[in-house]
């Protein structure tokens, strides 16, 4: 969805083609979502099938070159208002992992823990150094550029959070489940029927 | 990354505090090397032994097995006079409330540790002023302590530990009172420094400000649990995050 939509936000400043599309999406996205001139391609198709984009010619070098619909226009209209539905994001494998290692017998969380808490501070870690090698201009293309690498930034630092509450957590439960066994099972006793 | 000898070599350095029964194992065969150039991020939950492993490093505290080698002096074969000598001279600590002694300006606080070491006012006076050029504070060498933000206070710390021949700094929780973006800017000059030729050992829990290093050790227990490889090629960072 949001390749398709992305394009058409792009041909809304004007025909394009596919190459010029693909080097302006990966650009305004710091080449965090590297696109392949194939799925430019099919996903312009799909465009054009649906009516939002149209072919409007050839440009000296043979290139087909594609121009948005009023239907297309109205698309992106929509899309830049409506917020992003959790329901329409991917499931977080991540935390779905962690919830089966911890309930699991004979899984050793605080390593899963770890094992993410490193490759997720790796990550973070890149992603800090690159931004510190690059200075930034005033293009629109750099303001893009940082903003998603930014949002890659804050992503990894929640989850490097999240996994330290996530430890903080099983810590207690360990402990609560240790020392108050006897409490526990009362408790649960006297909540039967 | 530099093959030279390590500027910190922590070698299988084990801490006990107190005997007997009451004994507690503040750190459990740690090793750990940093070079020029490098700065290591040390993480890990509250009593893990980040603080013990610093203190180590600084010569504030000995090991109870192990070496600890500060440009190859192991440290604990130090009598008391030379050590102090050592750690005026090669070691720079900086501290999360800065310690920056409120009667002197700017350029006092860091030339203090040359004057110290018994170089002349006038050259002191100059190596504070190049070194707080360095870290961008040149307009407010001549303010106190209570004329600057945190963040200048901290950046001053930052040139103090870094005066002379000094080329460790030991930051414990650096940007701990300051707000994010100010801390931001005084990991930069960290980074700065150790990138100038320096080597650095940052004691954070601030996910953003250990992400900064070259590093990541991770502590637990008093043991290194895990820690991030050497960073990447930068080319090899694009298109990480593709799905």
């Amino acid at each position: 969805m949001s390749i398709r939509q992305g394009l058409l936000a792009l041909l809304e400043q004007g025909p394009r083609y596919g190459y010029q599309l693909r080097a302006e999406f990966e650009e305004r996205t710091g080449s965090t979502w590297p696109l392949n001139i194939g799925q430019v391609y099919t996903t312009l198709d799909r465009l054009v099938r649906d009516g939002l984009v149209t072919e409007v010619g050839h440009d000296d070098a043979g290139r087909v070159t594609y121009a948005i619909t009023d239907v297309g226009r109205a698309s992106v209209a929509t899309w830049f208002a409506t917020p992003i539905r959790h329901s329409d994001r991917p499931r977080d494998e991540l935390a779905i992992k962690l919830a089966m290692a911890a309930t699991v017998p004979n899984v050793d969380v605080r390593a899963v823990v770890q094992a993410q808490r490193t490759e997720s501070m790796a990550v973070l870690r890149d992603y800090t150094r690159l931004k510190s090698t690059r200075t930034l201009s005033d293009a629109d293309g750099d303001l893009a550029w940082s903003l998603v690498l930014d949002s890659l930034v804050f992503a990894a630092e929640a989850e490097v959070r999240w996994l330290d509450h996530v430890e903080t957590r099983l810590l207690r439960h360990t402990r609560a489940a240790s020392s108050q066994p006897s409490e526990a099972t009362e408790a649960a006793e006297a909540r039967r029927p | 990354m530099s093959t030279a000898e390590p500027v910190l070599s922590i070698e299988h350095v084990s801490r006990v505090h107190g005997s007997g029964a009451t004994a507690v194992l503040a750190l459990d065969g740690v090793t750990l090397q940093v070079r020029v150039g490098e700065l290591v991020a040390v993480m890990g939950p509250s009593g893990s032994g980040k603080s013990t492993l610093l203190a180590l490093a600084g010569g504030l505290d000995k090991a109870t097995t192990g070496a600890v080698r500060v440009e190859g002096v192991e440290l604990g074969a130090l009598p008391p006079r030379p050590l102090a000598a050592l750690r005026r001279r090669r070691i720079g600590y900086v501290f999360q409330d800065f310690n920056l002694i409120t009667g002197l300006t700017a350029t006092e606080n860091v030339a203090l540790p040359r004057e110290l070491d018994g170089i002349p006012t006038r050259q002191a006076r100059a190596d504070a002023l190049a070194a707080l050029a360095e870290v961008g504070l040149s307009d407010v060498a001549d303010r106190f302590p209570d004329e600057l933000s945190g963040g200048q206070q901290q950046r001053t710390a930052i040139a103090r530990a870094l005066i002379g021949e000094r080329r460790l700094v030991l930051a414990d929780e650096p940007t701990g009172a300051l707000d994010s973006i100010t801390g931001e800017s005084v990991l930069e000059v960290l980074r700065g420094r150790c990138d100038a030729g320096a080597a650095g050992v940052l004691v954070t829990h601030e996910p953003r400000h250990a992400a900064w290093a070259d590093r990541i050790v991770f502590l637990r227990d008093g043991k290194v649990v895990d820690e991030t490889g050497d960073r990447p090629a930068a080319e090899a960072l694009l298109g990480r995050a593709a799905p």
